[in-house]
This record gives structure tokens, sequence and C-alpha cells, in this order.
């Protein structure tokens, strides 16, 4: 077995103040007024008692909603946090590619930062230096090598980075959705990166939300859902339980709100104006905030759209068109979203209610889809809109 | 292949030695980085590590030697007050560096795993190097003022091994501290500006009235600083309870500053 994971649990301390403490002074005072008190804490659960085993060369996604806990399960794996319960064997090095770049000092010359970033994700020097020619070759700025990599393009730097984590000669490796960055010769690169790493015998862990590339990629599944594994097993199982979840989520949202105190002011209804649209429609959503007495002032609304692989497409944020709301009576809302080409397929609307932090939110409060035909002039195969998140109001001018 | 088994951390605990051993390579570059951006883009470049305490003697001389006339053990002021701002450089230079070095990466800190204590252990590098340049400055001018501090000079690399060891100790707390309480980025600084004061850096130990003296013979650092003058100056040497003071003190210092480190550790990626 490569990985071996028993009875994993994490749990953070969320304070029940209105401001966290962050000064000694604040803290000491605290202690004094009430020496024997524990402080005001809950324990929110992020992960609780995850048992799986992953044998070698396999490339596993992990995949859930917003929150189920695939982030933590990954940095408890890289040890960038410790577990609160529960037992890890790791049967090699693991490498990690959480967030490509990070690390990388923007003063420092591309090649300085090649070798502290290696370092950092845990290369040794003799590696790096074996190394360093194929690194340099794959992200393809070798000609600005002695250039601190603040003056690179921001295409230059992601690659340079990802070239660094790709080069990694750990037996384990965990990715969380880098393969998203750079253009789409560089990812198919990097996508073609990551299998050799599975087909050397290695065994990788990658969490996403892009059920395109997991299918793509993955020799099988884990499915996670507040905070618990629900199912480990084949791709295509754990992507059909993982999309029948959003289904399953908004219905259960929508009872449970009937029974929400109004304290703060509550998003009450989410409706579209239409079940579908057609692609170039301008989207309309209604919704109705209640109101409350006990919250003085005004709040903003946050709405995100996202698709049905949990891809947030956009955010409309109330205070960009300059909209702030009274708290004490209810409001009536349209949200219209304009000149987007949506994608053919389902959207869930998340709805947030905010003032200084979050008041109220709603996540998958409302879905409509989008119809399958196309604004285009011309019909042709799927794959001439088979990339990119939204499609686009483009034309070519050909000049003679 | 080496297997690695993750379990919840317990409350006490030291470094895992053989994991930094295996992040020497970390260690090094950190430590490369901080010289070479600390230099890269200024105009007088490495004459910033001797400016600082070459202008320093100066205004000590002039406040401390000319108007206040305070003692120096017959030593010329200048170079009496350069040699201390040595000592006291190389302890203030890794407490102020270390203190922020984890909040300064805190990218680093919640995004990779890598042995923490690594980012305020290696700022000590570029502690040491400027220490050096300006040590080497320092001997110059001894040759010029004709002082010779003969065999004592040797004891040289124990006083600063000391010194490191101890305000390592206090570096490493206070940068594990910072993470949660961020006001010790505004105490600390503070604090190490009245301990430049009120240890005998400017002055000679025999300067202090009677009734002080106590306050000044339980400052480590004052031990320290005379040692190092001992050794480059020639001047009288620390009483032998100051010698064996300062090696507990400093490894006491070190050992309490990684638990400290320690027992916060473990949280620095929720926190941060």
């Amino acid at each position: 077995m490569a990985i071996r994971a028993a009875g994993l649990s994490k749990s953070y301390r969320i304070a029940h103040r209105a401001a966290p403490v962050t000064r000694v002074t604040e803290a000491v005072a605290q202690r004094l007024r009430h020496p024997f008190r524990r402080g005001d804490y809950e324990d929110f659960t992020a992960l609780s008692d995850v048992s799986f085993e992953i044998p070698w060369g396999e490339a596993v996604g992990i995949v859930g909603r917003n929150g189920a806990g695939k982030s933590t399960l990954l940095k408890l794996l890289t040890r960038i946090t410790a577990p609160t319960a529960g037992r890890i064997e790791l049967s090699g090095r693991m490498g990690s590619l959480l967030e490509v770049g990070t690390g990388f000092h923007p003063e420092l010359t591309g090649r300085e930062n090649i070798f502290l970033n290696g370092a950092l994700l845990g290369m040794r020097r003799n590696e790096i230096r074996r190394r360093f020619d194929e690194i340099v070759d794959f992200s393809g700025v070798e000609r600005f090598l002695d250039t601190p990599v603040k003056r690179y393009s921001s295409g230059m730097y992601v690659r340079l980075a990802f070239s660094v984590a790709a080069h990694l000669d750990t037996e384990l490796l965990a990715i969380d959705e880098v393969l998203a960055v750079g253009d789409a010769e560089f990812q198919r690169k990097s996508l073609a990166k990551m299998r050799d790493v599975a087909n050397d015998g290695r065994t990788v862990l990658y969490v996403s939300h892009q059920m395109q590339t997991v299918e793509s990629l993955c020799t099988s599944a884990i499915f996670l859902q507040h905070g618990t594994l629900q199912l480990q097993g084949g791709v295509s199982d754990v992507i059909e339980r993982y999309r029948g979840s959003y289904e399953e989520y908004a219905a259960r949202e929508t009872q449970a709100r009937k029974g929400l105190s109004d304290d703060v002011p509550r998003i009450l209804e989410v409706v579209p104006t239409s079940q579908t649209f057609s692609v170039d429609d301008d989207k309309l959503v209604d919704i109705r905030i209640g109101p409350t007495d006990d919250f003085i002032g005004t709040y903003f609304v946050s709405a995100h759209l996202t698709d049905a692989n949990g891809n947030v497409v956009g955010q409309c944020d109330s205070r960009l068109v300059g909209r702030y709301l009274d708290a004490d009576r209810e409001q009536r809302l349209r949200l219209s979203i304009r000149h987007l080409w949506m994608k053919p397929g389902r959207y869930s609307i998340d709805v947030f209610v905010c003032a200084s932090g979050i008041l109220d939110s709603w996540e998958g409060s409302a879905t409509f889809d989008i119809l399958p035909s196309l604004p285009y002039p011309e019909l042709t195969s799927p794959e001439a809109t088979g990339h990119g998140a939204v499609l686009l109001d483009f034309d070519y001018e050909v000049h003679a | 292949m080496s297997k690695v088994v993750i379990t919840p951390p317990g409350r006490l605990s030291l470094p895992h030695w053989q994991e930094l051993w295996g992040a020497r390579e970390v260690f090094l570059r950190f430590g490369q980085r901080d010289v070479l951006l600390r230099y890269r883009q200024t105009a007088v470049g490495v004459t910033w590590v001797i400016l600082q305490p070459l202008v320093a003697a100066g205004i000590f001389s002039i406040i401390f030697g000319r108007i206040a006339g305070l003692s120096t053990d017959g030593v010329p002021y200048f170079l009496f007050s350069y040699i201390s701002m040595l000592g006291w450089n190389l302890f203030s230079g890794v407490l102020n560096r270390a203190a922020p070095s984890l909040v300064a990466n805190q990218a680093l800190v919640s995004k990779v795993f890598f042995p923490r204590i690594l980012v305020p252990a290696s700022t000590i590098l570029s502690v040491i190097l400027d220490f050096v340049v300006a040590l080497v400055l320092g001997v110059v001018l001894l040759v010029a003022f004709r002082v010779n501090p003969g065999i004592a000079a040797l004891a040289l690399p124990f006083w600063v091994l000391c010194t490191l060891c101890l305000s390592l100790g206090l570096g490493l707390a206070a940068s594990a501290i910072m993470v949660r309480y961020r006001d010790v980025a505004y105490v600390l600084p503070w604090l190490v500006q009245i301990g430049l004061y009120a240890t005998p850096v400017a002055y000679s130990l025999e300067a202090v009235p009677e009734q002080y003296r106590i306050f000044f013979d339980l400052n480590p650092m004052s031990w320290l600083l005379t040692g190092i003058r001992w050794s480059l100056l020639g001047t009288a040497p620390p009483p032998v309870w100051q010698l064996a003071g300062a090696v507990i003190v400093s490894a006491g210092a070190l050992f309490a500053g990684l638990l400290v480190f320690q027992r916060f550790e473990r949280s620095f990626a929720d926190v941060i």
C-alpha cells in the first residue's frame, strides 16, 4: 500500500467572539477576568473518521462539494497541518503541488527560484542540479533565467513554477487543481506529465472540481461529503454519486430554510424568471430577502453562478453596482446577468447576504438550464466548443 | 524507501532532528535568499554592513565619550563602542530578523510542508555574514589603534556561539508567538532598543553606579559583551561565574525557545 489512513479526523476551534484575540494584552486581560474559563470555543469538524488505503500506481481523484473536506484531507496528507486524531502511513516521500508558485520570490531570478522552490518542495541539491535542464526546457523560459521573476509575464511565471513542481521525483504526489493554469498547450503538456507519473508506478492524489480532468486522469476516486468518506471506487461511479449529491442537497436546503430564525436578513426565495435560458439571453433571477429587526443598517448581496461541475463561473456582488439594502424591510431584487454566453448545461446559484461578514448564505438556492442551441452562425462538431468555461462572442476578420 | 507516519502531535516535543538534517538545503537557500535580497537593488550594497556600526560608534563616541564622559576601561572610545556594537548587533540582528520571519513567510507556511523552524533559524546566516564583514573592519581598527588582545582572541568563537544561542532561542519563541499575537511585532523592537541602553554597550560596567550594578550583573548580554571585549580589546576578563552563567543561560534559552516553538508550531497553518 502506498498510503494508509485510519480514523483520520481534523477539527478546528472557532472562537465564539465577535473578533478573535490577536493581542497579548487582550489575552492577558481576558485570562485575568475569567481565570477558570476555557473560552467560548466551538469545535468545527472538517474531517471525521476517514479511513482508506491507496495502492501503488493509482491516480486517485478526490471529489466533493465546497467544504466537504477535500483540501483538509490533502493538507493532512502533505503535513501542512496536523490531524486531531488518527494515523497516516505514507510509504515514501510526499510531494505537493498545492499551489503552484508558493515560495517563488519576485526579486530572485528564475535560476535562483528554481533552487529555492525545489528545496522547499523537498528536492535535494543534486536532484535539482540533475533535472535543472529538463525543468528549464519544460518551462520554455531559458532566455530569462537570469531575470528576476517579477519581470516575467504571468504565463511565464506559472510555467516555470509548474515545471519545478512537475519534476519532483517523489513517490507520492498531491495536486490541488493546478492543471487549470497556463494556456491550452501547456495544460496538455501538464496532463501528459501527470499521466507519466502515475504510469511510473507512483501514486497521485488529485483534488478537483473539474470532472472532465478527473475522468481523463484518474484511475479511481474518493467522494467526500460533510467531512466523511462516502464512497471509494471507480471514477464513473464516484462522479455519478457526486452529481447526484448536488440535487439532493438543494432539495434538503429548501426544506431546512423554513425553520430559520429571523435575527438576520434571510434569503427567502431565489427564482429564475425561467427554468431555461438560451445561451445569449439575459439571465434574470428574482431574489426575495426577509426583514429583520435585530440587524441595523444596510447589507449587500453577492450571487455566485456555479456550473454542474462546481466551477464558479462568475460572481455578482451588489457593491459593484452600488446597491446596499436596508435590513428593516423585505427586499425584492432582480438580478440580471447580461452579455454572457453561458455554455449549455445546468447551473446553480449560491446567494450570500453580507455586511461586515456573511449574515446568511444559501448555496444551491436555485438551478436553471442553458439550452443546447448555440448562437453561432454555423454548426460544426462538438469539439469546436469543447474548451473553455464560457462561450465567447467572437469573429475572425480576414485581411486581404 | 522511507516510511512516514503522521499522528497527532504531543503537547511538548523536540524537533525531529533527522527531518531537519534532510531539509538542510532549505536552510541554506533561505539564508542565501535573505542575503541576495538585502543587497540587490541597493546603491552601496555590502557597505551598509560596515557603515551601520561605524556611524553608531561615531555617535556613541560623541554622546557618551565626549559629552557624558563615561568610562571605557582606558580603551579609545571609538574602538570600544565599535567592538561592543559588533556583539550587540549580532544579538539584536538575530532577534529582529527571526521574530517576524514566520509571519512574513505565511504563504509558505500555509501551503508547503517543510520543518518550519528553518524559517526563523535560517536568519542567523545573514546575521553571521554581517558580523564577519564588520569584524574584518574591526580587526583593521585594532591594528590602526595598536590594540593587541593577545591569546584571549581565541575565545571569540565561544562568545559568538553563546550570543547566537541566546538570541536564536528568544527569536524562535518570538516568531512562534507572533503568529498568534501580532503585537509582538511592536513590542520587540522597542525592547531591543531599551536593551541597547540598559546593556553596557556604549559604556563599560565600571561607569555604572554601585546601587544599580545588580541589574547589570543579571543581564546575560552584559556578560557576553564583557567577554567579547576581553577577546578583542584585551580588557578585564569576565568573572568565572559569568562564564558558567553564559553557557547555562544561552543553552537554556535555546532549549526553551525550541520548546515554545514546537508548542505553537502544530497550529501555525490553522492560525496564520
